[in-house]
């Protein structure tokens, strides 16, 4: 067997018609079948509806006709993102039978570009963690090591990419949650300005933070999947109307006088030695290309965290109230003589899983009277701050560069304290919190325990300059050859 | 910062949760621990400072005001665990309210 294609070989082949739409989809669904039973990266597959789709562009392609910029692409949703076809269960047992009557918007333009939607992916319930093992339906395997966690929340859709199931994949980002997997598995994962991507059709976590965003195994790939799903759309006002850029047409154009920014607070001792090695070596990669490297301070990235986990709960705590056994999802059966709160609690109680109880009752309690001063209003000024340091950063600098996470992929069960799982979001929280953009790419490996484990390099760009952002991305990546390095089972078998 | 019980239990209340003791005792513990982190903020000067509750700089987007298709009632109604006729079902409000 071929080692799998990726998202450009794919569109080039197929339209080329050196191989059917048809065979690289049965290819996809051959590796899923192989593998998948043990990386559980799907929830389910849909290999009669993605068929079928696939012909449908082989017989475009036949009649001459344009079948669109990623026709043949065999593409993954994250389960938070809903599709009208197949169930969105969010990784929760309150939606575990849950059908969409309606499809996402970021679905409908890839499936309008010819991409063929293969299945629903893994996630942490409601994207909280960043792990995958928070999905009430088990937990997705790292394919460089299956006792370690792909990372999360898109962990899933990561997983697929990075062992060859599937060249595409669609995820959505609160804190860190396209990035730190893309890291964590070794392939590219992208979050993109808030406000790029419509979010109509992703399930609300945290509506000021959220965006849906692409993973693919190169930079090209994934900012030819960005151009498709962004854009304006009248089911998100808060989707931006700014022209989406050709990102492809001057993305192997080295930028002019680059200067690259990296932030003193992201080389910590605290990070993995090989993660620091890792963006030294891409400082050098970045100084031997002409760059002028610049170090930045951002005393406020150590206050990331406590203002996400108050900005991000709360806003999960009031976007997770329509979850009440009433209109779809779970519905609690009552016991003689309750009532409407007891429908409400004992429907919820059974249906969320213990994260999400643990966010809602957070974001419950910084919203309470009384302490809604201290924490929600003091939280939005400090993200304020934050947006400004970050503001002043980039009038210094293209972009900033640094780890994505903190650690290789860490193992399954070792942090079992919520705290250490949010500390993983460190370095990712703050673009979601400022709504810049950021870009996760192979940038080295590890040796853990024996293991080969991939690290990530973070680029983060001001808000709706992802132009900048891939073609920073593809000057490292055309310098360096880790994002064509696979685990055992992303080859070909 | 540590939470009593009683706290925990009030909050639970507000977030429609019904928590059995363990679990009630697990959260006190936790969030506890999660609060001193949170305290962090506490230590940054925000006087002044306007707060941020939206990255995005767009002010209220009005649509034309045309009747447009919406999803049929009978494909919601389908959603929902329990319906009578065209309406969803609830348990008695009235007399005893959200007791």
């Amino acid at each position: 067997m071929h080692e799998p294609l990726g998202v450009l070989d794919t569109v080039e082949s197929v339209a080329n018609r050196r191989v059917s739409a048809v065979e690289v989809t049965g290819e996809c669904l051959r590796r899923i079948e192989a593998h998948d039973r043990t990386l559980s990266c799907f929830r389910e597959t849909y290999p009669d509806r993605v068929v079928d789709a696939a012909r449908r562009i082989d017989r475009l392609i036949a009649s001459g006709e344009d079948p669109g910029p990623l026709a043949g692409v065999a593409c993954a949703i994250k389960d938070n993102i809903v599709t009208d076809f197949g169930r969105t269960t969010c990784g929760s047992r309150f939606l575990a039978d849950f059908r969409s009557p309606f499809s996402a918007t970021a679905v409908r333009r890839l499936t309008a570009a010819g991409a063929l939607i293969i299945g629903k992916t893994n996630c942490d319930e409601f994207a909280m963690g960043s792990s995958t093992e928070h999905c009430a339906f088990g937990c997705t395997r790292n394919p460089w090591d299956l006792d370690r966690v792909p990372g999360g929340s898109s962990g899933g859709s990561a997983a697929a990419v990075a062992a060859g199931l599937c060249p595409a994949a669609l995820g959505s980002e609160t804190g860190g949650s396209i990035r730190q997997p893309a890291a964590l598995c070794g392939t590219v994962g992208v979050k993109p300005s808030y406000g790029r991507v419509s979010r109509f059709g992703l399930v609300a976590f945290g509506s000021s933070l959220d965006q849906i965003g692409p993973f693919a195994g190169c930079v090209r790939s994934t900012a030819l999947l960005l151009r498709v799903i962004a854009g304006a759309d009248a089911r998100d006002s808060t989707s931006t109307p700014l022209e989406v850029p050709d990102y492809l047409a001057a993305i192997d154009e080295p930028i002019p006088d680059l200067r690259i920014g990296v932030p003193r607070q992201y080389l910590s001792d605290e990070n993995h030695p090989a993660v620091n090695e890792a963006v030294r070596r891409a400082i050098e990669v970045f100084t031997g290309l002409g760059a002028e490297v610049l170090e930045i301070d951002l005393p406020l990235t150590a206050y990331g965290i406590a203002t996400y986990y108050i900005i991000a709960t709360a806003e999960a705590s009031s976007n997770l109230a329509r979850f009440d056994g009433v209109r779809y999802g779970r519905r609690a059966s009552l016991a003689e003589g309750e009532g409407l709160y007891d429908l409400y609690a004992r429907s919820r109680s059974e249906g969320f899983g213990a994260e999400v109880k643990r966010r809602i009752m957070l974001g419950t309690y910084v919203l309470s009277a009384g302490y809604y001063d201290a924490y929600y209003n003091r939280a939005l000024k400090v993200r304020r701050l934050i947006k400004q340091e970050l503001d002043a950063a980039f009038a210094r600098c293209h972009a900033l560069i640094g780890p994505t996470a903190p650690t290789p992929a860490f193992a399954i069960g070792e942090k079992a304290d919520p705290l250490s799982m949010y500390l993983c979001d460190l370095y990712t929280i703050n673009a979601n919190i400022a709504g810049i953009c950021g870009i996760s790419i192979p940038a080295g490996f590890a040796q853990v325990d024996g293991r080969t484990l991939p690290v990530g390099l973070q680029i983060q760009c001001k808000a709706f300059d992802e132009a900048t952002m891939f073609r920073v991305a593809r000057m490292f990546e055309k310098s360096t050859d880790y994002h064509t390095k696979r685990p055992e089972m992303g080859k070909g078998g | 910062m540590t939470l009593d019980l009683d706290e925990i239990r009030h909050v639970a209340r507000l977030a429609r949760l019904r928590l059995s003791d363990q679990e009630l005792e697990l959260y006190r513990t936790q969030l506890s621990s999660i609060l001193d982190h949170i305290a962090k903020i506490g230590e940054l000067n925000v006087d002044g400072v306007e707060p941020m509750a939206h990255p995005s700089d767009l002010t209220n987007r009005l649509d034309d005001d045309v009747v447009e298709e919406a999803l049929p009632r009978d494909v919601l109604l389908a959603l929902a665990p329990e319906v009578e006729d065209s309406f969803l079902s609830v348990p008695k409000v009235l007399d005893g309210a959200e007791s």
